[in-house]
Formats: structure tokens, C-alpha cells, sequence
């Protein structure tokens, strides 16, 4: 992992958290989907991260993320868990013959079946989490499962747009 | 001994986690209380300084319909005024100078706002220096909008009536029953009026207003309308569902209540051991 791809990482978490917190903020779909797309970012992260660093840029775009949305910690608890999830979530995925090193685990890389039974699981616990401990001493039990769950919807379709607009085909050898 | 730290490097991975979760879920907690510490949300500098750019940006899309409520309040203030004025012939005799001005309006804008949330809060562009305290109520030309929770120098964290903690106490205007109005998190455009007991005749379009009970809101400041009356399930209290007067999605500007009473009011409940909600 040399240092430019360092840099290029931690910038494009940099513009995720901008892009979520000025224009994805302002966008709730129906009045119970939100667009938390900086997830995405944290799913998509190279293969060979470890778990150490995922968790402390998870930890940074958290905070930044809740000082913009005054939810102080709770999109953090939640991104810490995904980032922490993730790492033994790929090991149990691993296709026939293995990762390649540096790839990223993104749609056109790996395939549509296999980006979903990646994504799906973590998006979910990640707004499971984020929904149940903001509306926490409430009663708003099924307003929450149907925020998670349009929300989970908005946000794999938001994210696989932005894989297919944005994000370049890693060329096998 | 080696032992021990080798099997803590193996797990150095969940031990970062487990002391990443436990400062956000310190965070949570601290926060929950209603002054929480004044960095760590948007009313810090640069959080409030990026809102404040975006605003400029967005600001002229709704600049007509800003003008047009401006004009509708200035109309409604100006009747007022005019009910007001004295005649020609009128002698007026001040009657005690301390009843006179107990309460100041501070105008401010709004640079952030959420409605969909649980726990909503919005964000003004002024804070300490322009004389903007904790506790303040919150309105705009509608109605109520909220509370003041923290304070920077510039910028300033309002709880939203729209967050499931907030109480307003408030009255039924027509036959003076008062209850506290609460969101249920469900319908940005609705709440609760709560505590309104069982014998009570609540008509449907009844206006609700603030009771001015607690001097964080001068009395008489619309809340709502009721639009629902049902008995309560299991309680000795009605369940009313009022329609608010305030459009959340469309805040633009705001003012703060600043009540001179307050402090004394405060100290003269808290000796007497009664809170007010």
C-alpha cells in the first residue's frame, strides 16, 4: 500500500462526507428514505485494508457525518460496527481461488450476486443500528423498520449508480 | 506475562473497536441531556461556517416565498397596531414600568434543518456574541419552532419541536385547559397535545397556543389546531392530534424569545422544588 494510494483513500472518503452531508442531507425520499451513502464508501474499501484503519476512518467520517446531521455518535456506533464486521464478512465470502490483493470489492469487479450478499447484510445492520438508537425511549418501532428498509433500498441503488458512473474496471491479469 | 501482551496485540483490532464504540456511545449519552457539550454538534464554528456558505447559495430559491410571509406578518402586526393607538383625546397613565418590557424578540436565520428524524434540530447563524442564550423559545411568524440547546460564539443549535423530548407547554385557546405538546416522531406536520384530562370538551378546530406558563414562550403563540379527539387507551387523559401551525419544511427565518423573567422565574420554582413542563 504505497502513499498515493493512501492519499487517493482518504480523499474520496473526503468527498463522500461532503457530498453526504451538503446534498445528500437535504434528500429523504417519501419521508422515509434517506441516503446515507457514505456507507458505501466504507464497504468498498479495498480488500486488503485491515481492520485497524477501516475502523479509524470509519471513526472520522462518523464524526463528521454526526456533527452535520446533530446526531452526535450514532451514525459513528454504527459505522464502527460495519467497519468492524467487515473484515471477517469478506472471509466468509472468499470465492473459489481467493482475492485478489488490492482489488476493490465493487460491482463490476466482483459481479452483481456477490456485491450484493456483501452489501446487503452490512448496509442492514449498519441502518438497524443508526434507526433503533435514534428513535431510542420512543415507540416508533415499525416507522423505523419501514425507514430501514426503504432506506437500505435507496442506498444500494444510489450506491451501484455511483459504482457505474464513477468507479473504473479493475482489469484481470 | 508475554503471553498476556501477545494475546492483547492479537486482539488489538476489537480492542480499538470496543474504545471507538465506547467514546460514541459516550457521545450518545452526554448529548441526550438537554445541554450537551457545545463542540461536537453544528453549532461549532466550522460545522456552522459551511452551513453557512451552503445557505447563502441556496437562500435565493426561497427568497419569494420568504418575502411573501414577511408581508403577511408585517399585515398582522399592522392591524394590531392600529387597534393599539391611542386616540387624540386618550390620556395615558403607565402603571408600572416592569410590566412593560419582560419579554424581546431577536431575529436569526436559519442555515440548517432536518423533519425526518426522530430527534430533529436545526441550526441559526447567531450565537453568544449576538446575545443568544440556552433555553430560549424559538418561533417564527407561524408559530412555535423550538428551543435553543447549545451555543457557540456565531452559531446556535435549536432542539426542533419535532424531537420526541421536546415538551411545550401549551393551552387550548378557547376554554384555557392546558396540556404540553409533544411529537410523536411519526408525521412532521402533526403532534400530540398531552395530558388534557378525560371530561374536557375538545371540539375539532380548536386552536392551541402556548400557555406562557414557563416563560420560555410569551403566551398567546400558536402551536396548532386539533384535528383529532379520541379517548385515551389506557389513561385518564384525552388523545388529541393537533395539526401544527408551523411548516417546518419551509423555515427560513426565526425569532428568539429573549424573557427578562425567566431567570427569576426559574429560581423561584427551583426553591419551591416545582418543574414546569
Amino acid at each position: 500500500m504505497n502513499s498515493i494510494r493512501v492519499i487517493s483513500i482518504l480523499f474520496t472518503g473526503f468527498l463522500y462526507l461532503l457530498f453526504q452531508v451538503l446534498v445528500l442531507k437535504n434528500l429523504v425520499l417519501f419521508g422515509t428514505a434517506f441516503c446515507f451513502l457514505y456507507v458505501s464508501y466504507i464497504i468498498l474499501l479495498p480488500l486488503d485494508l485491515k481492520t485497524i484503519p477501516a475502523l479509524l476512518i470509519s471513526f472520522f467520517i462518523g464524526m463528521g457525518v454526526d456533527l452535520f446531521y446533530d446526531t452526535l455518535g450514532i451514525h459513528t456506533a454504527s459505522l464502527l460496527v460495519i467497519a468492524f464486521v467487515r473484515h471477517r464478512w469478506l472471509q466468509v465470502l472468499v470465492p473459489t481461488g481467493g482475492y485478489e490483493d488490492d482489488l476493490q470489492p465493487s460491482l463490476m469487479n466482483m459481479g452483481l450476486g456477490w456485491f450484493l450478499s456483501y452489501s446487503v447484510p452490512l448496509i442492514l445492520i449498519h441502518h438497524t443500528i443508526f434507526f433503533y438508537i435514534e428513535s431510542l425511549g420512543t415507540d416508533l418501532f415499525f416507522t423505523s423498520l419501514q425507514k430501514v428498509i426503504a432506506s437500505v433500498i435507496f442506498v444500494l441503488v444510489m450506491s451501484i449508480i455511483v459504482q457505474l458512473l464513477l468507479y473504473r474496471r479493475r482489469r484481470g491479469i | 506475562m508475554q503471553r498476556i501482551f501477545l494475546f492483547l496485540y492479537r486482539i488489538r483490532a476489537f480492542l480499538l473497536f470496543v474504545l471507538l464504540e465506547a467514546i460514541a456511545i459516550s457521545l450518545i449519552v452526554s448529548n441526550n441531556s438537554q445541554q450537551g457539550s457545545a463542540f461536537f454538534n453544528s453549532s461549532n464554528e466550522w460545522v456552522g461556517s459551511v452551513f453557512k456558505t451552503q445557505s447563502n447559495v441556496i437562500d435565493y430559491f426561497s427568497l419569494s416565498s420568504v418575502n411573501i410571509s414577511l408581508m403577511e406578518k408585517n399585515a398582522k402586526l399592522l392591524t394590531e397596531l392600529e387597534s393599539l393607538r391611542r386616540p387624540a383625546d386618550s390620556v395615558y397613565i403607565p402603571l408600572d414600568s416592569s410590566l412593560i418590557s419582560s419579554i424581546q424578540f431577536k431575529g436569526a436565520k436559519v442555515i440548517n434543518n432536518s423533519l425526518r428524524l426522530a430527534q430533529n434540530h436545526l441550526t441559526i447563524n447567531k450565537g453568544s456574541n449576538q446575545g443568544i442564550k440556552t433555553g430560549m423559545g424559538v418561533i417564527n411568524e407561524q408559530g412555535v419552532v423550538g428551543r435553543v440547546k447549545t451555543v457557540s460564539r456565531n452559531f446556535s443549535t435549536i432542539i426542533s419541536l419535532l424531537h420526541t423530548d421536546l415538551l411545550v407547554s401549551s393551552k387550548i385557546q378557547s376554554n384555557d385547559v392546558f396540556g404540553s405538546t409533544k411529537w410523536d416522531g411519526l408525521d412532521p406536520q402533526q403532534a400530540k397535545l398531552m395530558y388534557v384530562p378525560r371530561h374536557v370538551v375538545v371540539a375539532i378546530g380548536d386552536h392551541v397556543v402556548t400557555s406562557g406558563y414557563n416563560s420560555i414562550f410569551p403566551e398567546g403563540i400558536a402551536i396548532g389546531t386539533v384535528i383529532e379527539v379520541k379517548p385515551g387507551t389506557d389513561t385518564n387523559y384525552l388523545d388529541i392530534t393537533l395539526k401544527l401551525d408551523t411548516d417546518f419544511s419551509k423555515i427560513s427565518y426565526v425569532y428568539l424569545v429573549e424573557s427578562f423573567q425567566q431567570q427569576e422565574l426559574d429560581s423561584l420554582y427551583q426553591t419551591t422544588g416545582i418543574s414546569n413542563e
